[in-house]
């Protein structure tokens, strides 16, 4: 039977994908998706745990982070855009304009 | 039994796709991946009787942010991979391996659940959008609200930033538009 554990389990372990996406991406679309992964992976933690303790809070807030992923996609790439027509690149290393 | 084959079967495509998502150096094969494992991931939500969770992810996932997503793909140059400097690969999946080693401990340790009430709870007998929307409506009335003010910022400044110049090209050496003039003149 399949019970609250496993969901978390596959909750943390997805989100440990996005976070070595994090980490290793040096593209800023990439990291984008990285960051989408680890929402997703919360998302699943939050239903399930909203199913096991028969509580409806955690759907609630799986609903505003589905809210608050959209608002960050929109402005995000509406950034990504401006960057690209700056300065021709996504690229981390080659934006990053303070030595340090 | 039914449950229990949907769970693995959906655990294990989701890992795999957003390995891809994550590992992949084509921007394309990285967003089809997502979107893959988003629409996976809204069934993860319909096993656990989530149903109108299940349908925001897929309308608002897979629909609104994938599709956002794909037409940002045309302002950049999707075709070519992504060489990236990785400085310590070994040090990242080092990290990335210690912390899921970490959370799945914690999440794999027993809870004291009995202290724990539920705040709002699930009827019987009702349906979950019908339950989702009454709570929605009642107690998380202003949060809504604010996050529909918040979206429609988000919106405005999408707008603002991505729409300046659009009559200009992007690439400023029109090495693209010389390679479709090459591949013309070859036809």
């Amino acid at each position: 039977m399949i019970g609250l554990s496993h969901y978390l389990i596959v909750s943390a372990l997805i989100f440990s994908i996005g976070l070595v996406g994090v980490l290793r991406r040096r593209n800023l679309l990439m990291l984008f998706f990285a960051t989408e992964v680890m929402l997703n992976a919360v998302n699943i933690a939050f239903a399930a745990i909203s199913h096991y303790y028969n509580d409806l809070t955690g759907q609630m807030f799986a609903f505003f982070i589905i809210a608050i992923a959209a608002s960050e996609v929109a402005v995000g790439l509406g950034l990504l855009i401006v960057l690209y027509k700056k300065y021709g690149t996504l690229d981390l290393d080659d934006l990053a304009s303070m030595k340090g | 039994m039914f449950e229990m084959v949907a769970f693995y079967l959906f655990s294990v495509l989701t890992i795999g796709l957003f390995l891809v998502t994550v590992m992949s150096s084509n921007v394309l094969y990285a967003m089809t991946s997502l979107a893959a494992g988003m629409v996976l991931i809204s069934g993860f939500f319909f096993i656990l009787g989530a149903d109108f969770l299940g349908v925001v992810q897929l309308v608002a996932y897979v629909g609104a942010i994938m599709a956002l997503y794909s037409f940002a793909m045309m302002f950049f140059d999707a075709t070519r991979d992504i060489k990236e400097k990785n400085t310590n690969p070994a040090l990242v999946f080092l990290l990335g391996g210690l912390s899921a080693v970490v959370l799945v401990l914690m999440f794999a340790a027993p809870i004291h659940s009995d202290a724990i009430q539920a705040l709002y709870p699930m009827h019987e007998g009702v349906g979950n959008a019908q339950d989702v929307g009454i709570v929605l409506f009642t107690k998380y009335l202003v949060p809504f609200e604010v996050a529909a003010l918040m979206l429609l910022v988000a919106m405005i400044a999408g707008i603002i930033l991505a729409g300046k110049k659009m009559d200009q090209s992007l690439t400023e050496d029109l090495s693209a538009d010389d390679e479709i003039l090459i591949q013309k003149d070859e036809k």
